[in-house]
C-alpha cells in the first residue's frame, strides 16, 4: 500500500486552511493563521538479524493562530471534524482574551506574503513507495554488513529504517494560501563490540547512516553497516587524556551542532530578548575569517528546504556570518518588528506553537582544505567525533562539553580518547577557527565541514 | 478521591462518552490485532488537554491550548513489536489499526484475548481541583507575582520570563491477557527565568517546580509565585561574580535534590531492562555484583505522592511500584517493561511508560532516589580541601553502553578549605557511572525529592520524571571548566 501523498491532497489541505481562516472570521477573530498538516510514517528496525519493530501509521492536524483587538491565541487539534473544529476555533477565538495586546504581535503586512510557491523538488514518488517488507531487507542488509565486517562486533542495537511522507498547508487571513509536499528516508545501524581493556567491563557502541529526500541518493545499506562497524571498533581501548590546552578538531558529524549553536545566538528571537552574548555585535567581528554561514532555503531536493516561512513570507538566502562578520540575524516578522527591521524569511511555526526565528539549509561553507592535510598540519592534538551534554549558556558564552574521539600525533588519529571535556567561551572559540576542510557533508539541514579550533582546555585526568 | 475528569474535559473514550470503549469492543479490537498470530496486543487510548501561559517583558503575550486524541495498538510476536495508532476513533480506523500492528506476526498460534476486567488502581495524586479548571486569572496573577518579585528582588535584573503549563491526561489500557486500566492524570509546571546585568556583565537564573498537583502545588510552603521569582534573581545575580570553572578531576559535592540526575543518568538509564535484555547496557550481567560504594542504596519509586515522576499505573497497565535497584552498592534489579518482564521472568513493575499514544511504551524511570546516609550535610562541605559544590542543573545525557555521562552545572562554587568560596562559570561534569559510583564516599542525612520539572528523553520519547538524593561526595570525577 503506497503511503503517497497527491497533488491534489495538498490541494484538499490548502482548503481545509483557508476554510478554517474563514470560520474564525466568522467567530469574531480579525485576522487567523491556520497550518494543516498530514503525514505518515515508517520505520522498521531489525536486531540480531530478527524483526523488532514494523511502526506505521498516519496522522493529520490542525493549528491556529488568532488575533482578536491585539490580542492572540496559539491552539492546535487533531479532531478535524467539522463540528468539533468549529467550537475549536470559537473556544480558540475566546481565549484570545487572556493574553495582552502586544502592538508587534500582528499579522504579516499582506504585501510582504509570498506570492507563489516554488517547487524546490522535494517529494519522491519511491519513498512514499516503499513498504516494511523493502525496509526490512535493508536493515537485513545493512546489519549483517555490520557485523560480518569485523570479528569484534559482539552485539547490535540494529539497523533502523525510516521514512516520512508529508504535506503542510498554510492559509492566513491577510491572503496567502500555499501548500507543499516532501519525503525523507533515512537508515541507521549500530553496531556494539565488547571493551575488556579496562577494569570496569564496557561496551562500546557506534554509528553511521544515511538519508535524503530522494530514494536513489541514499548510501547502500551495506556500505553504511561496513562504515558504522568500522566507528565502532575503532574506540576499543578509549581512554582519558590528562588536562591540558591544545588543537581541537571537529568532525563534522559535531561540527554542525557548533553551526546550531551559532543559530541559537544569531537569531532575532534572542536578540530581542536579550538572550544572547552577541547582542549589539552586528557588523563586527565575531568568527574567524575563515567561517562563512548561510542560510539556503532553496537548494532542490535538501533537506531543509522549503517554499515559504511559518508567516507566510517568501523564504530567501540569508548570510549570518561572512568571512567572520556577523551579517545578518535570522528574524520571523515579530522578532524582525520588536527589533525595527524587516523580517528575513525566517519563520517556522508548529503546529502547536507560537512561530518563531528557524533555519532551513544552515551551512558553515566548505574552505579548502583536505581533511588529510588539516590532520598533517595539526600536528598533535584531539580529534573530537561526539560531543555530549547541553553545556552551553547563550547569554554569556560558555560552552563545556563532554567529548570522545581520537588523539593526534604527528599528524595522524592514533588510539581512541573517551570521558573529557572540551571548554571554551564560544565567543573564543569561533575566532580560534584556523583552519576549514573542505569537506562539507550536506546530508542534514544545518551542514558543517571539518573545523579546527586552535586551542581549547581538554578536563581529563589528572596525571 | 482520585482525580476524576470534570466532563467538559472528559475523555470521549470514557464511560458516557460519544466514542466510549468498553470491555466488548475492546476485545474485539484485540482480535482483530492477533489475527496474524501475534502473541499478545495492547490497546492504548490517551486524551490529552494542554494549555500554557507565557509572560515576556510584563506582559502575558502568549496563551495556547492543545487537544490530542488517539488510539495506539501494539501487537508483540516473541520479542518483536508491531505498532499502529490513529487519531480517529472511528470503528474501521481503529480495526485497521490493530490489522496493521499485527502484521508484524505472520502465521503461528491463534492467540484469544481474554475478557478484560479493571486493575484496581492506587491514588498518588488526589487532585481536588484540577488546574486547568480555575479562572484564568488566577493562573495569569501567578506569572504576574514571579515577574515583580524577580525585578524587586535587584535592580540588576534587566528581563524576567514566566511560564505556566497544564495538563490533564486521562488514558484507558486494555491488554489482551484481560488487564484493563484507567488513570486521570494531572500534571502542572511552573517556571521562571531571569537575566541580571551589571558592567557590562550578564548571567541568568531560573527557578521552578510543579508535579501532579492543581494550585494548591504555589500553597506548600517555599513554592509560591514570589519565592520562585526571588530565587531566579539571587541565581542571576550571584552568578555575576562568577569566575572560570577549573579544568580536572577534583573532589565534586552534589548539592541535596535536583543532583539526583547524577543518579539518573550515571546508573539509571544503564538499569533500564531493554538494554540489559539486549546486553547492550554496561551494566549487563552485574546482578548480584558491586556496582557502587557500599554507602549507595538507589531506588525507583513511582509512588511518591503527586510527584512529576509518580503514576498510579503505567502505560501498559500495570500498576506502579518501588523497587530498589542497588543495596548497599550491590546491583539487585532492573526496571522492566513486559517485554523485559518475561525475558528475565519476574513480574512487571510498573516501569513501562510512553511519550504518548503515537509510541511504544519502553521501561523508563519514574522518581529515582540515592537513599541518605550517615553524614551532616555541613561536614560533607567540611572536608573538601579543594573541589566544587554543584547546586543547580540544567541536565544530563548517558551512553549506556559504555556507562560515560555528563551533567551540566547552572550553580556551582568552589570549595577552598572546607568553605564554598567563588561562584563558578557554567560547567559540565563528566564521568562513567559505575566508576563515579564508587566513589561516592561521604552521604547526607538530608535528603530531598526535586521540585518537579525535570523530563527525561529515551528514543525520541519524553516523559516526566523525579529525581532525589541527599548531600553526596564523589571523592574525584571530571570537571569541564576551561583553567587548567
Amino acid at each position: 500500500m503506497s503511503a503517497n501523498i497527491s497533488e491534489s491532497t495538498v490541494r484538499e489541505l490548502r482548503d481545509q486552511a483557508q476554510k478554517c481562516v474563514e470560520l474564525c472570521r466568522r467567530a469574531g477573530a480579525d485576522a487567523a493563521e491556520v497550518l494543516v498538516r498530514d503525514g505518515s510514517e515508517l520505520t522498521v528496525k531489525i536486531r540480531l538479524g530478527e524483526p523488532e519493530l514494523v511502526q506505521e501509521a498516519g496522522s493529520r492536524a490542525l493549528g491556529l493562530r488568532v488575533f482578536k483587538d491585539g490580542r492572540r491565541a496559539v491552539t492546535y487539534t487533531s479532531d478535524l471534524r467539522d463540528k468539533p473544529l468549529e467550537a475549536f476555533v470559537k473556544e480558540s477565538v475566546a481565549l484570545a482574551a487572556l493574553s495582552e495586546p502586544d502592538e508587534f504581535a500582528l499579522a504579516p503586512d499582506p504585501s510582504e506574503l509570498a506570492t507563489d510557491v516554488p517547487d524546490l523538488d522535494l517529494y519522491d514518488e519511491r519513498v512514499g513507495e516503499v513498504d516494511a517488507a523493502w525496509a526490512l531487507k535493508q536493515c537485513q542488509l545493512g546489519e549483517a554488513a555490520a557485523r560480518g565486517a569485523d570479528a569484534r562486533i559482539s552485539n547490535s542495537d540494529g539497523a533502523t529504517w525510516s521514512r516520512v511522507v508529508g504535506a503542510t498547508a498554510f492559509a492566513t487571513s491577510g491572503g496567502f494560501v500555499g501548500g507543499y509536499r516532501g519525503t525523507y528516508a533515512s537508515f541507521y545501524v549500530e553496531p556494539i563490540c565488547d571493551d575488556a581493556s579496562e577494569a570496569t567491563p564496557k561496551k562500546r557502541n557506534g554509528y553511521w547512516w544515511t538519508a535524503d529526500r530522494f530514494l536513489a541518493r541514499l548510501d547502500d545499506p551495506e556500505a553504511v553497516g561496513r562504515e558504522a562497524a568500522r566507528r565502532t571498533v575503532a574506540q576499543l581501548g578509549s581512554r582519558k587524556i590528562p588536562t591540558q590546552e591544545c588543537p581541537v578538531v571537529f568532525d563534522p558529524e559535531v561540527a554542525r551542532s557548533l553551526v546550531g549553536t551559532v543559530f541559537s545566538v544569531a537569531n532575532g528571537s534572542s536578540f530581542w530578548r536579550k538572550s544572547t552574548y552577541l547582542l549589539g555585535r552586528e557588523g563586527t567581528i565575531i568568527a574567524s575569517p575563515l567561517v562563512t554561514i548561510v542560510d539556503r532555503p532553496h537548494l532542490p531536493r535538501a533537506p531543509g528546504s522549503r517554499p515559504f516561512d511559518g508567516d507566510g513570507l517568501p523564504t530567501r538566502d540569508n548570510t549570518l556570518v561572512r568571512a567572520g562578520v556577523l551579517e545578518t540575524v535570522l528574524c520571523d516578522t515579530y522578532a524582525a518588528r520588536k527589533l525595527g527591521r524587516k523580517s528575513t524569511g525566517s519563520s517556522g511555526r508548529g503546529i502547536g506553537g507560537n512561530p518563531g526565528p528557524t533555519t532551513s539549509n544552515l551551512i558553515l561553507e566548505a574552505g579548502a582544505t583536505p581533511r588529510a592535510e588539516l590532520l598533517r598540519s595539526t600536528g598533535r592534538g584531539l580529534y573530537v567525533t561526539s560531543m555530549m551534554g547541553f553545556g552551553f549558556n547563550p547569554v554569556t558564552g560558555d560552552f563545556s562539553r563532554g567529548a570522545s574521539g581520537f588523539w593526534i600525533e604527528n599528524g595522524e588519529l592514533t588510539f581512541p580518547v573517551s570521558e573529557i571535556t572540551v571548554s571554551c567561551n564560544f565567543d573564543q572559540l569561533l575566532q580560534r577557527i584556523d583552519c576549514v576542510g573542505d569537506d562539507l557533508d550536506m546530508r542534514s539541514s544545518t551542514a558543517a565541514p571539518t573545523l579546527r579550533v586552535s586551542h581549547m582546555t581538554i578536563a581529563g585526568s589528572s596525571a | 478521591m482520585p482525580t476524576l475528569a470534570p466532563p467538559e474535559l472528559s475523555a470521549p473514550f470514557a464511560p458516557g462518552g460519544e466514542a466510549a470503549i468498553d470491555a466488548v469492543l475492546a476485545q474485539r479490537l484485540l482480535a482483530a490485532a492477533l489475527e496474524s498470530g501475534g502473541d499478545a496486543a495492547d490497546l492504548y487510548f490517551e486524551y490529552r488537554v494542554t494549555a500554557d501561559y507565557a509572560l515576556q517583558e510584563e506582559k502575558v503575550k502568549s496563551v495556547g491550548r492543545g487537544v490530542t486524541l488517539g488510539l495506539g495498538v501494539r501487537v508483540t510476536k516473541g520479542d518483536a513489536t508491531g505498532y499502529a495508532f490513529t487519531e480517529d476513533l472511528a470503528w474501521e480506523r481503529m480495526v485497521h489499526a490493530a490489522r496493521i500492528a499485527g502484521q508484524i506476526a505472520t502465521g503461528g498460534g491463534r492467540a484469544q484475548p481474554v475478557a478484560a476486567h479493571a486493575v484496581s488502581l492506587p491514588d498518588y495524586y488526589p487532585v481536588q481541583r484540577l488546574s486547568l479548571i480555575e479562572p484564568p486569572a488566577d493562573k495569569l496573577a501567578l506569572l504576574y507575582a514571579a515577574d515583580k518579585a524577580a525585578r524587586a528582588a535587584d535592580p540588576r535584573i534587566v528581563k524576567v520570563e514566566a511560564s505556566l503549563v497544564e495538563q490533564i491526561k486521562e488514558v484507558l489500557v486494555i491488554s489482551s491477557d484481560g488487564r484493563m486500566a484507567r488513570d486521570v492524570q494531572p500534571l502542572m509546571r511552573f517556571g521562571v527565568s531571569a537575566v541580571a546585568e551589571d558592567g557590562g556583565k550578564r548571567q541568568s537564573g531560573s527557578s521552578g517546580g510543579g508535579g501532579r498537583f492543581g494550585l494548591d502545588y504555589f500553597a506548600q510552603p517555599g513554592k509560591d509565585a514570589v519565592s520562585h521569582g526571588r530565587e531566579a534573581a539571587r541565581v542571576a545575580i550571584a552568578m555575576l561574580d562568577a569566575r572560570e570553572a577549573p579544568a580536572g578531576e577534583m573532589p565534586v559535592v552534589l548539592a541535596s535534590g535536583d543532583s539526583g540526575i547524577l543518579l539518573h543518568e550515571a546508573v539509571g538509564h544503564g538499569l533500564e531492562a531493554d538494554f540489559n535484555r539486549k546486553e547492550t547496557s554496561n551494566y549487563t550481567g552485574q546482578i548480584g555484583k558491586p556496582v557502587a560504594s557500599a554507602l549507595c542504596t538507589v531506588v525507583d519509586d513511582g509512588t511518591i505522592g503527586a510527584s512529576r515522576g509518580s503514576i498510579n499505573v503505567d502505560d501498559e497497565g500495570y500498576t506502579s511500584g518501588r523497587h530498589v535497584l542497588i543495596e548497599n552498592g550491590i546491583l539487585v534489579g532492573y526496571m522492566h517493561d513486559r517485554l523485559s518482564a518475561k525475558h528475565f521472568g519476574v513480574s512487571p513493575g510498573g516501569n513501562g511508560r510512553r511519550e504518548s499514544f503515537r509510541s511504544m511504551p519502553l521501561p523508563r524511570m519514574t522518581n529515582t532516589l540515592l537513599m541518605p546516609g550517615p553524614h551532616a550535610p555541613e561536614e560533607i562541605i567540611a572536608s573538601v580541601k579543594r573541589g566544587i559544590y554543584a547546586k543547580r542543573f540544567s541536565g544530563g545525557q548517558v551512553n549506556i553502553s559504555n556507562g560515560d555521562f555528563v551533567f551540566s552545572l547552572t550553580e556551582s562554587y568552589l570549595i577552598e578549605d572546607g568553605k564554598l568560596t567563588a561562584p563558578l562559570k557554567g560547567v559540565n561534569l563528566i564521568g562513567n557511572g559505575p566508576e563515579a559510583m564508587r566513589k561516592v564516599d561521604m552521604l547526607g542525612t538530608d535528603f530531598e525529592l526535586s521540585d518537579g520539572i525535570w523530563t527525561c528523553g529515551k528514543d525520541g520519547q519524553s516523559v516526566p520524571v523525579g529525581v532525589g538524593t541527599p548531600s553526596c561526595r564523589i571523592s574525584a570525577i571530571t570537571v569541564g571548566g576551561t583553567q587548567a
